[in-house]
């Protein structure tokens, strides 16, 4: 088992390596750079913060405080579906809110938390922009519009 | 590119698609929209039906395209059957089968997919009550085209503007265009755009930048990304032409991370432009070169706000920075750099076609030209809308938004998000122009109007906001970081009915603070949603100080022993007992502020505290 770890740290390592090695040696390349990885490996590692500071010549600290300023980035790994329910105005008028602890209740989990099996993760949004179809929830960049409450099963048995 | 190929591109090309344009046409075009809002409807579902079943009945001269946004978000998916310009909502893909078989191949409209079912003799969207007052400027075109493709765009006359500031106007000749227009920053301060890139022109350096704030934060807002998303080369067309006026070669759009789809069809608009030399080196012929490339934010809504959208463009946190010196003089890298939102460029190409005279008859006032507006909330028509300035609010919630649903009563109407206001019923025939809503507390903000019904409480929607704001507060600031943290302290202590008429006093006292020692605009205007409920609805925030007992004892009506005298009822102050004589009567919880007195009155031992 401890061998498997090893192992996937490793292509992760060479995958930031790969990642890190295109990009221009640019300061303002650091949230692009930070995108990539984000969408490739799920997190930013510290491994990842290292071979950025290198290679843009930003110190640690910086990079840090850039990834902890925006919601996009997290330093932990991502679950497998990021259920991201939107709290914009016009969901919350329409009840997102009772749609949020559905979804609370049936994965047994808060806002911001991941289940155990890192399959599901609940983030809120502060908008889709897809006001239209109030309430609005998206699953890894997938909009579902008019999700009251009843469609909460209904989302999770289309992803289970 | 020269001017007589771009003219044989048009004219090329509005021969394929003439069926979008003339009655007449032989052949047969279904348009489906595809935006984000009817794609999450299945829209793209319904292309692949359309096609196959067209297939299956082996008709000629019909095509299938995607098209951008028709703004009736509510009844999606849209589509549109041209030559006759049949306007269907609301399709499924056994719709799309019923379309094909009633009117491709029976000739007959398929009248259980038109707007009002009921009059299936209207069936364009001209007969929709929805689009009547409407006007398009900023959205001219979005639904008669392939977002994916130059040359629909091209079709309908797409990049004579760029042709014409280019090859017969001056720089400054441009600007005295805009100018002359009166155009004002669509993001919500409402800055004169013609006088924000003079300011950018007058500068002398080697570098100077033109960027496009798409980063719609505020919740409720989404017609920038309806305009990217329906119409990116207009976009493309009206950054080149700031470029050529304020001499800048190189732009960026600065584009949510929440947007893919727009990110997308941007990306691809601007590869196709490079490629048929309508951005790039030497556009048409002449020396005015410009780039243009997008960088997309990473999810923070303090970035909406220019000097903190640079520094976010830049790589670094998106904090904002006191101005002077101004992005005029000193911008994105230090260089001067004009920077408008999304819908401020969208009325460049009319405005340089038409000339700014045109432009500046549209509106009222010093607000001219149209806007547009992202319509939600408790509204039957959601969707997007664009109508001229000076429309009244009344106009636009029960003239085009349809009103109310459930037979409902109006109540509010929140405006220009979190630096914007909630304005009430008696406020429905304000003109919305910039300066009628400064004068009323409110203002444009970037467009959004959401609607609240009478069971929405204004004290929770002055709370989500905040709670908002706390989330977003970049931090950088006192006032705005801890202010706005104590501000929805003492609402959370109203909302739970320990409040004190002292602690209203309080919220507005430091509501006002914040407002004026904030660092940025974000900052200043973060109370906005406090100070306007707390001016026109300050009744629902001393209710809150009664309901103090009410959350202590709560009082029923047991129907078994209640024999429906109304003595309890005539005893209530706030009247809040109803009910038939002889019947159980009913205690109203809402209302009810637990005094007693119905429980001190009744013979019958028929009202419990619970």
């Amino acid at each position: 088992m401890k061998g498997k770890i090893d192992e996937n740290k490793l292509s992760e390592q060479n995958e930031i390596d790969q990642i890190v090695e295109k990009i221009n040696s640019d300061p303002s390349e650091l949230i692009h750079c930070l995108q990539i990885i984000q969408s490739k490996l799920g997190y930013i590692s510290e491994y990842a913060v290292k071979a950025i500071s290198k290679k843009l010549k930003i110190s640690e600290s910086d990079i840090f405080s850039v990834v902890t300023f925006y919601s996009q980035f997290s330093l932990k790994p991502k679950a497998k579906y990021e259920i991201q329910v939107c709290l914009g105005t016009a969901c919350y008028v329409l009840g997102a809110n009772k749609t949020l602890q559905k979804f609370e209740e049936k994965l047994g989990i808060k806002v911001g938390e991941q289940t155990a099996d890192h399959k599901f993760e609940l983030s809120k949004s502060r908008c889709l922009g897809c006001c239209g179809l109030a309430p609005v929830v998206s699953v890894n960049g997938k909009i579902y519009g008019k999700t009251t409450e009843d469609k909460v099963e209904e989302i999770l048995k289309e992803l289970v | 590119m020269t001017l007589k190929e771009l003219e044989t591109l048009r004219e090329h090309r509005l021969k394929e698609i003439d069926a979008r344009f003339n009655k007449n046409s032989n052949k047969k075009e279904i348009m489906v929209c595809s935006s984000t809002g009817c794609k999450s409807n299945n829209s793209d579902e319904l292309i692949k039906v359309f096609k196959l079943e067209i297939e299956k009945n082996n008709l000629k001269n019909i095509s299938v395209e995607h098209t951008g946004c028709f703004g009736l978000c509510a009844l999606g998916p849209i589509v549109i059957v041209y030559p006759e310009g049949t306007f269907y909502c609301r399709v499924t893909p056994d719709g799309a089968k019923q379309i094909v078989n009633e009117h491709l191949v029976k000739g007959k409209v398929a009248t259980n997919f038109l707007y009002d079912t009921t009059k299936p003799e209207q069936t364009t969207k001209n007969d929709v009550e929805f689009y009547k007052k409407q006007m398009f400027i900023a959205r001219k075109g979005s639904e008669f085209i392939n977002p994916d493709n130059i040359l629909d765009y091209i079709a309908l006359f797409g990049y004579t503007a760029l042709y014409k500031a280019l090859t017969t106007l001056t720089p400054s000749q441009v600007i005295e265009e805009v100018k002359l227009s009166g155009l004002r920053g669509r993001g919500g301060a409402g800055f004169p755009t013609g006088t924000k890139w003079e300011l950018t022109a007058k500068e002398v350096a080697k570098q100077k930048y033109v960027v496009c704030n798409a980063d719609e934060g505020d919740p409720g807002a989404f017609m920038d990304r309806s305009i990217i998303e329906s119409d990116p080369h207009k976009i493309i067309e009206a950054m080149a032409i700031a470029g050529y006026a304020v001499g800048a070669t190189q732009g960026f759009v600065y584009l949510r991370a929440e947007y893919p789809l727009a990110g997308e069809r941007l990306e691809r608009a601007i590869v196709e432009a490079k490629k048929y030399g309508l951005i790039g080196k030497n556009i048409f012929g002449t020396n005015f070169c410009f780039d243009l490339k997008i960088k997309y934010g990473a999810g923070a809504f303090v970035c909406g706000e220019e000097t903190a959208l640079m520094h976010s463009l830049e790589g670094k946190r998106g904090e904002p920075r006191t101005r002077p010196p101004y992005p005029a003089q000193s911008g994105v890298f230090g260089c001067p750099t004009v920077l408008n939102n999304v819908e401020t460029y969208a009325n460049i190409p009319e405005i340089i076609n038409n000339g700014g005279l045109w432009y500046s008859k549209i509106g009222k006032g010093k607000s001219t030209g149209t806007k547009v507006f992202a319509l939600s909330g408790k509204v039957k028509h959601t969707g997007l809308i664009e109508l001229p300035m000076g429309s009244t609010l009344r106009e636009i919630i029960f003239d085009i938004g349809g009103g109310i649903p459930n037979g409902k009563k109006f109540k509010a109407v929140q405006i220009g998000g979190p630096s914007g206001a909630c304005l009430p019923e008696d406020k429905l025939d304000l003109p919305v122009t910039y300066d009628d809503l400064a004068e009323n507390g409110a203002m444009m903000g970037s467009g959004g109007l959401i609607v609240l019904d009478e069971d929405s409480s204004m004290v929770e929607v002055a709370k989500f906001f905040l709670e908002f704001i706390c989330d977003e507060s970049c931090g950088k600031c006192t006032p705005c970081r801890i202010g706005n943290r104590r501000l929805l302290e003492i609402l959370n202590k109203l909302l739970a009915g320990n409040g004190s008429m002292e602690d209203i006093d309080e919220l507005e006292t430091l509501s006002y603070f914040i407002k004026e020692n904030s660092l940025c605009g974000l900052g200043q205007s973060s109370p906005n949603p406090v100070l306007s409920t707390l001016k026109y609805f300050r009744n629902e925030y001393e209710a809150l100080i009664d309901k103090k007992h009410k959350l202590a004892d709560k009082y029923v009506i047991n129907k078994d022993k209640c024999i429906g005298c109304s003595a309890c009822s005539r005893a209530c102050p706030v009247k809040c007992i109803s009910g038939e004589i002889k019947k159980p009567f009913e205690i109203n919880q809402e209302k009810c502020i637990g005094c007693g007195n119905c429980q001190k009155i009744c013979k019958f031992n028929a009202i419990e505290k619970v």
